[in-house]
């Protein structure tokens, strides 16, 4: 695998530029922003177990929510953001966090604590209700990024978005493996969602073709990092 | 015994047909009037099925009709068997002209008919398991089972060593309850150790508690039902087909034996070809017809089909309009198809009792002989057949493990139980453990079972308020709601299908190639979509009988185009068998390798290879572990040959992988088949060992049983099904229905992800155990494994070799052949992502 490895240290595949700033790409499905020192996450919904429970019956394991709070806590200790944006659908459904366990909202507290918390308004959680801390707000302008929960076919330059919850899988010598993804095309970039329950949208999806017209690159999450892939080699549905 | 001790109309008609009640089918009605449970074994054409029938119709034709209810209860595995009985009981009750009344109660049953056999039962009601316990969830269960005198299960050898047995067993034992005078008539194919299946029949008594000092009383024997056995019956001829060549190495298809298949096909009148898999079933439907220069009608049964498809076949067959049919374990059970009178099987037998089974859909006379041949793939299947030929001649069977109840079944039989009433706890368990597979269930993992049924069983107790089943203040659980009810019925059974999706011919665009049209072609069957996913658009396979051309997929359909003429399908699939081979086939095989004298028996290319072994290496003893290693073209191989059966050993070789890294010597990937692994890597295993004695040793310790086998299932695809499997079956997640379309990103929750959450948060929950109880005997069968290290410890023979060994060559050959295991997701994605920077540098 000479190839990949040459790949590695020339491309550097989770670095990335959008607008003219400089973005990482966490191997967690994060996205750091090291010039504005911010970390943004997309689609946590929490409280999706419980939603289930209450709507259908269905009983899923109660832990998704510590599950995800979990995986954000090692990250913001790793990074030590100064603002951490959460770009909507951060709860599975409006009565989300009248559901929470105390323990989980305790933990919600204690990543906030010191610094800048932005919940951006999504479509399951337009109205999040008051009692969990940070600021609301429907977009957000950093530098020349504006991050938004749904993708606008022909918006400007520097769009960060979620909502789609991409996924992309490579089949090869009979195996595949499905993984979420960010996709980008250099103007703007859609992340995967960090929910412990978030399932995937393929990115060979027609949904993707109007914000991407001119074709992509799919960011996939490895188990070790982040895996720049061609259009060409991902497989449908 | 005279057919004067049957009763007037029944003597006469045994007489008017020339016939005489036989022994064992007088024996079981002796049995049953005497108000006693019992198992009939009896091999096929021994007119079994009237034996079990022939009680309940002397005691309906008794009976004065009217105030009758339900008489008779029969189950079957398979529906078609149940439509099929019901037209076979018409020819007695018709030319007795008895007052008798036979329904079968399938999914088919439209549901006014449903409906009015719940008010106005028949005297005998025909269903399958699962309309079993549907019907013993109804409200009206109590009533509708009250007057049930007889209980018929058919092809129970078949029935419980799954699930299904585990919910029947359920089922039986609620049964019992609303009928006490009820008896239960087993009907076996022949089984080495029919006890299991007597103790299935009859409550268990629970073991007592212990005296008040603690010291523990002695357990009671098993509670049987009787046995009966019927006896004769011609042995089957049986052969293996020598086609006087030399057989390869490796590899299933045997395509070197379909001239002489043909060949039988001419010179028969109607010939069962039974194959492994569906693919090999695809594979020698198009080699015979190949060969098939007098268009001889020759047809293809399996699983995959269009159910039309099949049902023409079967109509066909059942009107000996064929010659042959080319068919999988669909065929192995159940109905009678026409005139056979011939089998072949393609491939290993795998078990004793599996081949019994279908040699005996030959010539349903049990007076006159089967004829069957054995077809081996390779040198290695001579051995198996070799060894299934012994097996057949001393009627030595495999013996059906007894199972111990799955935990999401009773999760699904406790819901199902509260829909038809309410529940008293202490009741309900001792009903329970009435039922052999139940019969260890503790109290504390019954009350488990309980609360995962009312809200999930989980130590975060997040879902009390919204629980399924509600206790009173009687102390009696009841269900929620209708909706609780619903959601159990349609969620009902233990079978849990692959998910399917359609393989539909697309029209290719004139002058456009790579263009197909999404819709307009037929639907040839449906393919499993695990297969499919792992399809790329312009890859071959076979399916249906042709090549087909992978095109995409169109809305949860597969769309294909037929192939070139003379293209070669490039994705085997399975090529392997589905069936592991038997514990029992294995011992003989391992015993013949072991044993020159036996090697007479053998054809000669079988046993020169063998001697050509001794030679080069070494012959394991019958109880040994050979382990050889050896270099091969710049890397290091490791072999070794426990004839476990290929699940086992891919659950060896991921283990073995594990301890092979962590030592520092670098393996790359590993190969399994029924007989055998090869790893290999970039260092010398061989060298190790000669620096550190004892290494091989330690490499196959039982102790990889521990944590190397706990870190592994935890991220194994393997277990990620089973626990889909349980969670199903539990009612965890909801059922996905064929034809039902996944209707977008945020419908459906992967139970991947609901395995990897719950294992990390509760690793000791219900399903994570039920689980874990499945792969002990299922996809990872840790169980054999376990056996299997046990025995050779102390025995296992190492050879550092210059080359490699005959022996080893086999699995060898293996290699490219089937899925390599040990690589990583990364590893996969490693690539695509280097065809990007190609693409980029271009």
């Amino acid at each position: 695998m000479a190839l990949a490895s040459r790949l590695e240290k020339t491309v550097k595949g989770t670095d990335l530029s959008l607008a003219g700033e400089a973005l990482s790409l966490d191997r967690t499905g994060a996205l750091w922003l090291p010039g504005h020192r911010t970390l943004v996450v997309s689609d946590l919904h929490l409280e999706k177990g419980s939603a289930y429970a209450a709507r259908s019956g269905q009983f899923l394991p109660p832990y998704d929510t510590r599950e995800t709070l979990s995986l954000l806590h090692e990250v913001i200790q790793r990074l030590d953001p100064a603002c951490v944006v959460a770009l909507g659908d951060s709860f599975h459904d409006a009565r989300g966090p009248e559901r929470m366990e105390p323990g989980d909202r305790a933990m919600v507290a204690a990543l906030q604590e010191g610094r800048d918390w932005v919940w951006i308004a999504g479509n399951h959680d337009a109205a999040v209700s008051e009692g969990v801390g940070g600021r609301y707000c429907e977009t957000l302008a950093l530098g020349g990024l504006t991050l938004r929960h749904e993708p606008r076919p022909g918006a400007e330059a520097g769009e960060v978005a979620g909502h789609l919850h991409p996924c992309g899988k490579v089949s090869m010598r009979g195996r595949s493996v499905r993984r979420r993804c960010f996709i980008g095309d250099g103007r703007r970039l859609v992340m995967p969602a960090f929910g412990a329950y978030t399932g995937g949208l393929n990115v060979r999806d027609a949904v993707f073709e109007p914000l991407f017209p001119d074709g992509f690159t799919a960011y996939l999450l490895g188990d070790g990092r982040v895996f720049a892939i061609g259009r060409a080699m991902l497989g449908k549905a | 015994m005279p057919s004067s001790d049957l009763p007037r109309p029944f003597a006469d008609w045994f007489a008017a047909r020339g016939w005489s009640p036989r022994p064992h089918q007088l024996a079981l009605m002796a049995t049953v009037q005497a108000g006693r449970s019992a198992l009939l074994v009896a091999p096929t054409g021994a007119g079994k099925t009237l034996a079990g029938f022939l009680p309940s119709l002397v005691e309906l034709a008794a009976t004065p009709p009217g105030k009758r209810g339900l008489h008779t209860l029969y189950v079957s595995p398979l529906k078609a068997l149940a439509v099929d009985i019901a037209r076979n009981l018409e020819a007695p009750i018709q030319g007795m002209g008895l007052p008798v009344t036979v329904e079968t109660r399938t999914g088919d049953t439209p549901a006014h008919k449903r409906a009015r056999q719940i008010q106005r039962p028949p005297d005998i009601l025909l269903t399958t398991p699962e309309q079993l316990s549907l019907l013993l969830a109804h409200r009206e269960a109590e009533s509708f089972f009250a007057g049930l005198r007889t209980v018929v299960l058919d092809e129970l050898h078949a029935l419980v060593t799954s699930k299904r047995g585990d919910l029947l067993s359920l089922a039986l034992a609620r049964l019992r309850r609303l009928a006490p005078e009820a008896r239960a008539i087993g009907l076996s194919a022949t089984v080495r150790e029919p006890d299991a299946l007597r103790q299935y029949l009859v409550a268990q008594t629970p073991p007592p508690s212990a005296e008040a000092d603690g010291t523990p009383l002695p357990v009671p024997l098993p509670d049987l039902a009787d046995l009966v056995v019927a006896t004769g019956g011609a042995r089957p001829e049986l052969r293996m087909l020598d086609i006087g060549r030399t057989l390869p190495l490796a590899g299933h298809t045997a395509r070197h034996a379909m001239p002489a298949i043909y060949a039988l096909i001419r010179q028969h009148r109607t010939v069962l070809v039974f194959v492994n898999t569906r693919l090999q079933a695809e594979y020698t439907f198009q080699e015979l017809w190949r060969l098939n220069d007098d268009t001889l009608p020759i047809a293809l049964h399996h699983g995959s089909l269009d159910a039309s498809q099949r049902r023409r076949v079967e109509a066909a067959m059942a009107a000996g309009q064929l010659r042959a049919i080319v068919c999988t374990a669909t065929l192995d059970l159940g109905i009678d198809w026409g005139d056979v009178d011939l089998v072949v099987n393609v491939g290993a037998p795998k078990g004793a009792s599996r081949i019994m089974q279908r040699i005996g859909r030959a010539n349903h006379r049990m007076d006159e002989p089967s004829k069957a041949y054995l077809v081996p793939g390779n040198r290695f299947e001579m051995l198996e057949c070799r060894a299934a030929l012994d097996a057949v001649e001393e009627a030595a069977q495999d013996t059906p493990d007894a199972r111990i109840g799955a935990p999401d079944v009773l999760a699904q039989h406790i819901l199902g139980m509260a829909c038809a009433d309410a529940f008293d706890p202490p009741d309900l368990y001792a009903e329970i453990v009435s039922a052999a597979p139940y019969a260890t269930l503790s109290w504390e993992d019954f009350e488990a079972v309980v609360d995962y049924v009312a809200t999930g069983g989980y130590a975060l107790r997040a879902y009390e308020r919204f629980a399924k089943i509600l206790r009173g203040a009687d102390g009696k659980w009841r269900v929620r709601d209708a909706r609780v009810a619903q959601q159990y019925r349609m969620n009902i059974g233990t079978i849990i299908e692959s998910t399917h999706v359609k393989v539909r011919l697309g029209r290719q665009l004139r002058g456009k190639p790579g263009t197909v049209l999404p819709r307009g072609g037929r639907v040839l069957g449906e393919i499993e979509e695990d297969f499919c996913e792992t399809l790329t658009p312009g890859d071959t396979f076979l399916f249906a009988g042709e090549v087909l051309r992978f095109e995409g997929l169109a809305e949860d359909e597969c769309l294909v185009t037929r192939a070139g003429p003379g293209t070669d399908p490039a994705i085997p699939s399975y090529a392997g068998s589905k069936f592991p081979l038997s514990t029992f086939l294995a011992a003989r095989v391992r015993a013949i390798i072991a044993d020159p004298f036996e090697w007479d028996r053998l054809p000669r290319q079988l046993s020169e290879y063998l001697a050509q072994q001794r030679r080069h290496s070494v012959l394991p003893g019958e109880r040994d572990l050979l382990v050889e290693t050896f270099p091969r073209a710049g890397r290091h191989y490791l072999t070794a040959f426990p004839f476990e059966g290929r699940l086992a050993h891919q659950t060896l070789g991921m283990l073995l992988t594990r301890r092979l890294e962590r030592a520092g010597l670098r393996p790359l990937g590993f190969a399994a088949n029924d007989y055998g692994i090869a790893i290999w890597g970039t260092r010398d295993v061989g060298e190790r060992a000669a620096l550190a004695p004892g290494f091989v040793e330690a490499l196959f310790d039982e102790d990889m049983l521990g944590d190397d086998l706990e870190a592994w299932l935890d991220e194994s695809a393997m277990m990620k099904r089973t626990f889909r499997q349980c969670a199903v079956i539990a009612g965890l997640i909801e059922r996905r229905f064929p034809g039902q379309k996944k209707t977008g990103r945020q419908v459906t929750i992967s139970t991947d992800l609901i395995y990897d959450v719950l294992r990390r948060h509760q690793p000791d929950h219900l399903l994570l155990r039920a689980a874990r109880q499945d792969a002990a005997t299922g996809l990872l069968d840790v169980t054999r494994l376990g056996m299997m290290l046990r025995r050779i410890r102390g025995r296992i023979i190492h050879r550092s070799l210059d080359r490699v060994s005959p022996l080893s060559v086999s699995v060898m050959l293996e290699i490219g052949r089937e899925r390599v295991y040990g690589e990583g997701a990364d590893e996969i994605l490693a690539e695509a992502e280097a065809a990007l920077l190609e693409e980029a540098l271009a």
